[in-house]
């Protein structure tokens, strides 16, 4: 890859001295605005309330999405297990619409069916919504972080990495579905109400939760743009391509990598958990291994190691998957087959790297003058 | 105590059937680090081939026999064709190939279904496996009993390839030293083009050991694949006794932990052990000794 | 360098920020009913748009779609018959993949954009808790067909499968009063209608002398059945009372059949085995029983009327079930409903559902306007050895839907 001025996206392959060229190394941020500008004005304007809510459940992909990217992309940790941080803000948020659904003082429903009828200690926190924010936040953190010193201090990587997290997600799974009287079982956190006292089923409201899930990811997004230019995000990379050198350097990648995976864990919790309000519901089939290979379907279809990649591809493969099944309710699954085959074999750096070159070779060919800024 | 027979037996059927499926993944997984997520599919064909051949030669004391060979060539030739058109153009990106097989995985999932239908098959199991023989006062059934026979036939089989043939040597050291084995003449094009064939092959015998314990449909491959990978990784990759160890140590507490907790709570502490026992031991039961840095 | 991106990636934020309080501002405080939830659906031609959503992909599909196609018959039909109120059925199928999620948001589709004047399918229990307040806050009619575990009346629901006093209930009263059973293993799936059914079994058990020896699950995606017929070997229960979805019932049957037992030895009584479910479980069934409301084999001009329109459109391979019948049943109420209310106004046609009655293949059924099930009668049946299924017993009249089981003392359903 060379430093050309053509490639106003592209963020793959680092260019060497990102600061040699200050203009060109803000061109994300034009990216990141279009793409806010796309889902915060346009797509409210031009969708209906049905389409508006389904996009923002490709956000909340989205959001776990980039931070698979900051993990697997940049990190080169294939974090499969996704779905267990998802799940964990999900079933933290879910619990707390639950709550509020049951009223004050009150049970939910599946406790008085299956339970003892009498609140669980560990639920009784999650009536308060800071609480339920903090939670959202923090023990994705914690578990992701006790997770990733055990594993990244042993050294343990790679496919090694990618199975445990994978197992784990699905050992979370079954966990949620046999602990009945406290998760729901298989039928999960269903019948919620309202959002931090909202009505979940008013077109306003509903409105509403898709401007929080929009505007996280852009947050999202701006805070990893951060990440990628600090000294943090190249030492990152430099442990993705060549763990022993940094380690010679005197760094220790494991505590690098903690933190990659920290911060991919919370997004994805993040990502879960505003997908509860858009769904109306949470289940344990939300967690599963699919839904975290669906996940990184995405980021692999826009671009692992780019910014916006990532974000891109999760928004297309969720609108992919409901336009196709629409279409073609039992074909759909060769879509999704086929799409990881073709992209990962072709195209593995994802469409986002395709896009500049295709640039690339039309602005060649027509010989046109492009200016940076123009480009995107 | 009638419990702990009870329950040692149970868990070796599990044990035995994770083994076949296991044995095929310790090739493909430890010989060229290729994460085969269409192995369960591999599986499913070979239950299918199970199927067709039980339709065919409708004596369903006789198909189950010959549909182990076919089983082999059918699930072996697919991944033939795997390697041959995918992975192949991958090696050097080992984590790229699980995804792209996954979604081969969902491709031949949904080929399945559309070939077959998206009911469940019935196969029959052939009469002389009907009934139980009493093993310390616990009555064995005689078709757990064939799958593990079958297991063993098969480890035996593939233990004798890898330590007493031209072939397995070769293997061996593509394994052991990818370079070097160029080096002194050995085409490991070939040799990875064989053992995926082999690898691939057992993952259809496996599937025809399978009918004999649940539904033959187009998922079923899904419901065994995690379970195997954890047994090569718990066994250590590339170690066929490791791989031993782990799938009956994995049975055999499924079992337990399912008699004394409930079915899910058995998957959730099972995983879980095992997660904890590669804290300790990241190398898995056996490791290879290799020199290589990474 | 480092502080003017930070500005940047500052200003950015904030700006983003305030879009998202520009989003929030024109939130309203009005918690109530949404008043944007008026039905779209268009009469107004020779035709009316029904929402069929089953699950065409994932593990679901394989039983969803014989719902599917039995809906397609039963419109097929009243098509032929001339419509609902002289329009021209126009079916929308939709494919709730086995998701709960995506059932939802189909249903908020077929609603919202297809403009259905109601929907009919769902299959477990989660799709239809999933489906429940789609159904309310848009206001529109569910038809869901299979049998559940009850305590559940929704407005906006039609129940045309059995409640559980209308196939678990009497299933142990066979039992107890028939096969005078003393002991009774509980083995099924990990998910809401096994625990539900189980815990309803448990009281009755403690009420009539009946002794529970075991109670065993598996995940639905998981057949390791084997420990769980090992505990049945060692404790000799008189029956097994099986609430196993799918095809974990090859799986535990095949466990079953391996260790020797069979219908002379323990009897089950299955609760989710129907002609399709048998035909794929290459075991010899013979004997075993079932509960339902209504078996391929029942007599009646209006059965075999169904089974053969049936066969025609689709093979003559392929059985009829319970689900199918009760699928095929609830768009033939749903046209009765319409009729006597007239129009296809989704408060009228609620309004008008109570004591309607349908001669169905399983026999007269009748909505109950209090709780929207439909009476139905329950049905014991006997696995033949070609798979269909024989009525052994029969509660010999319609048993009014309870789905609550107030009818019943020894039920209390705060206990455990």
């Amino acid at each position: 890859m060379t430093d050309t001025m053509t490639q106003p996206i592209e963020v793959s392959a680092p260019p060497r001295a990102p600061r040699r060229s200050p203009l060109r190394a803000y061109l994300p941020l034009v990216g990141i605005a279009v793409l806010a500008v796309f889902l915060l004005v346009i797509a409210p304007a031009a969708l209906s309330s049905f389409r508006l809510n389904n996009l923002g459940k490709y956000c909340c992909y989205a959001i776990a999405a980039v931070g698979i990217g900051l993990a697997w992309g940049r990190g080169g940790m294939l974090v499969l297990g996704q779905g267990l941080f998802f799940g964990i803000g999900a079933y933290a948020m879910g619990m707390h619409l639950k709550l509020e659904a049951a009223g004050p003082d009150a049970v939910p429903d599946f406790m008085m069916n299956f339970g003892s009828g009498v609140l669980p200690a560990w639920w009784e926190p999650f009536r308060s919504g800071p609480f339920t924010i903090l939670a959202i936040v923090v023990i994705p953190a914690v578990v992701a972080g006790v997770l990733g010193l055990a594993v990244f201090k042993r050294r343990i990587k790679g496919a090694y990495f990618a199975i445990l997290s994978q197992a784990l997600t699905v050992a979370f799974a079954a966990l949620l579905v046999s602990q009945i009287k406290y998760t729901g079982g298989q039928t999960g956190l269903n019948s919620l109400s309202t959002f931090f006292g909202y009505n979940l089923y008013d077109p306003v409201n509903k409105q509403m939760i898709y401007f929080i899930a929009a505007g996280l990811l852009v947050v999202m997004l701006l805070v990893t743009f951060q990440l990628y230019r600090s000294r943090f995000g190249e030492l990152l990379v430099a442990t993705r391509d060549a763990e022993e050198r940094v380690r010679f350097l005197g760094y220790d990648p494991a505590n690098i990598k903690v933190v990659a995976f920290v911060i991919a864990a919370v997004m994805a919790s993040i990502g879960g958990a505003m997908f509860v309000p858009m769904a109306g519901l949470i289940n344990p089939r939300e967690v599963s291994a699919l839904a975290s290979i669906m996940l990184i379907a995405g980021v692999a279809l826009g671009g692992r190691a780019s910014l916006l990649g990532p974000a891109i591809g999760a928004l297309a493969v969720g609108y992919g998957r409901t336009s196709l099944s629409e279409s073609f309710p039992d074909q759909w699954t060769y879509f999704l087959g086929g799409l990881f085959i073709v992209v990962i074999l072709f195209i593995p750096n994802g469409l986002t790297s395709v896009i500049p070159k295709a640039w690339r070779a039309l602005a060649s060919t027509q010989r046109t003058r492009t200016k940076v800024g123009e480009a995107a | 105590m009638d419990v702990v027979i009870s329950q040692a037996f149970t868990g070796a059927s599990y044990g035995a059937a994770l083994l076949l499926i296991a044995l095929g993944l310790s090739l493909t997984f430890g010989q060229m680090g290729v994460i085969n997520m269409a192995h369960g599919e591999f599986l499913m064909a070979g239950a299918y081939s199970a199927y067709l051949t039980q339709k065919l030669v409708t004596n369903a004391d006789f198909s189950l026999v010959l549909a182990i060979p076919i089983a082999f060539c059918v699930a072996g030739l697919l991944g033939l064709l795997l390697e041959v058109l995918v992975i192949s153009r991958m090696y050097h990106r080992a984590l790229d190939t699980l995804l792209v097989t996954f979604g081969v995985s969902l491709v031949l999932q949904q080929a399945a279904k559309d070939l077959f239908g998206a009911q469940a098959k019935a196969v029959e199991a052939p009469g002389w496996l009907d009934g139980q023989i009493p093993v310390l006062g616990y009555r064995y059934p005689l078709s757990q009993m064939f799958i593990l026979v079958l297991a063993i036939a098969c480890l035996a089989g593939m233990a004798a390839l890898l330590k007493y043939t031209g072939f397995g040597r070769q293997i061996r050291a593509t394994v052991q030293n990818r370079d070097l084995a160029e080096t002194v003449g050995v085409s490991t094009r070939r040799i990875d083009r064989l053992t995926f064939f082999i690898g691939s092959g057992l993952a259809g015998v496996a599937g025809v050991a399978v009918t004999l314990i649940t539904a033959t449909e187009s998922t079923m491959g899904s419901e065994y694949i995690i379970w195997a990978f954890l047994v090569v990784v718990a066994g250590g990759i590339g170690q066929i006794k490791g791989a031993v160890i782990a799938a009956f140590g994995l049975g055999i507490m499924r079992a337990f932990l399912t008699y004394w907790t409930d079915g899910s709570m058995a998957v959730v502490l099972t995983f879980l052990i095992v997660v904890a026992f590669l804290q300790l031991r990241p190398q898995g039961l056996f490791a290879v000794r290799t020199r290589s840095l990474a | 360098m480092k502080s003017r991106a930070r500005l940047v990636a500052g200003t950015a934020a904030a700006l983003s920020a305030a879009l998202v309080l520009t989003g929030c501002g024109s939130k309203s405080d009005d918690g109530g009913e949404s008043s944007a939830a008026k039905g779209c659906v268009d009469t107004s031609g020779d035709s009316v748009k029904l929402g069929f959503l089953n699950s065409m992909s994932g593990p679901m599909s394989i039983s969803e779609s014989t719902v599917s196609d039995a809906l397609n018959l039963a419109a097929e039909q009243i098509n032929a018959e001339g419509g609902i109120l002289g329009k021209k059925i126009e079916p929308v199928q939709e494919d709730g993949a086995s998701e709960p999620t995506v059932f939802a948001e189909k249903a908020t589709k077929l609603i919202q954009s297809d403009c259905v004047a109601a929907v009919f399918g769902g299959w477990t229990s989660s799709s239809r808790v999933a489906m429940r307040p789609v159904f309310k806050s848009l206001n529109n009619i569910l038809f869901y067909p299979v049998q559940y575990e009850g305590l559940e009346a929704d407005h906006n629901i039609f129940y045309t499968g059995a409640t559980t006093n209308q196939q678990i209930i009497p299933a142990l009263d066979f039992l107890k009063k028939e096969k005078k059973i003393e002991s009774i293993f509980l083995a099924g799936s990990d998910y809401v209608f096994p625990r539900t059914a189980n815990k309803i079994i448990k009281q009755y058990a403690a009420a009539n002398d009946i002794k529970v020896v075991g109670e065993e699950y598996q995940p639905l995606d998981q057949g390791a059945w084997g420990t769980a017929v090992d505990k049945i070997v060692s404790t000799k229960p008189d029956v097994v009372f099986n609430t196993i979805n799918g095809d974990s019932n090859v799986a535990f049957l095949k466990a079953y059949d391996e260790k020797g037992l069979d219908a002379s030895s323990i009897p089950i009584v299955s609760v989710s085995i129907a002609e399709e479910e048998a035909a794929a479980i290459p075991v010899d069934l013979t004997g075993q029983m079932t509960s339902w409301n209504y078996y391929q084999t029942v007599e009646g001009e209006t059965n075999s009327a169904f089974v053969k329109a049936f066969k025609d459109k689709f093979g003559q391979d392929r059985p009829t079930s319970d689900p199918m019948e009760a699928a095929y049943t609830s768009l033939w109420l749903y046209k009765a409903m319409v009729e006597k209310a007239e129009t296809f106004d989704v408060d009228d046609v609620i309004d008008a559902a109570g004591g309607i009655s349908f001669d169905a293949p399983e026999g007269k059924v009748t909505i109950n306007g209090e709780n929207h099930h439909i009476a139905k009668t329950a049905l014991i049946g006997e696995v033949q050895k070609d798979k269909l299924i024989k009525t052994i017993w029969s509660s010999g009249e319609p048993i009014e839907p309870d789905p609550f089981l107030k009818t019943y003392d020894w039920w209390d359903p705060s206990k455990e």
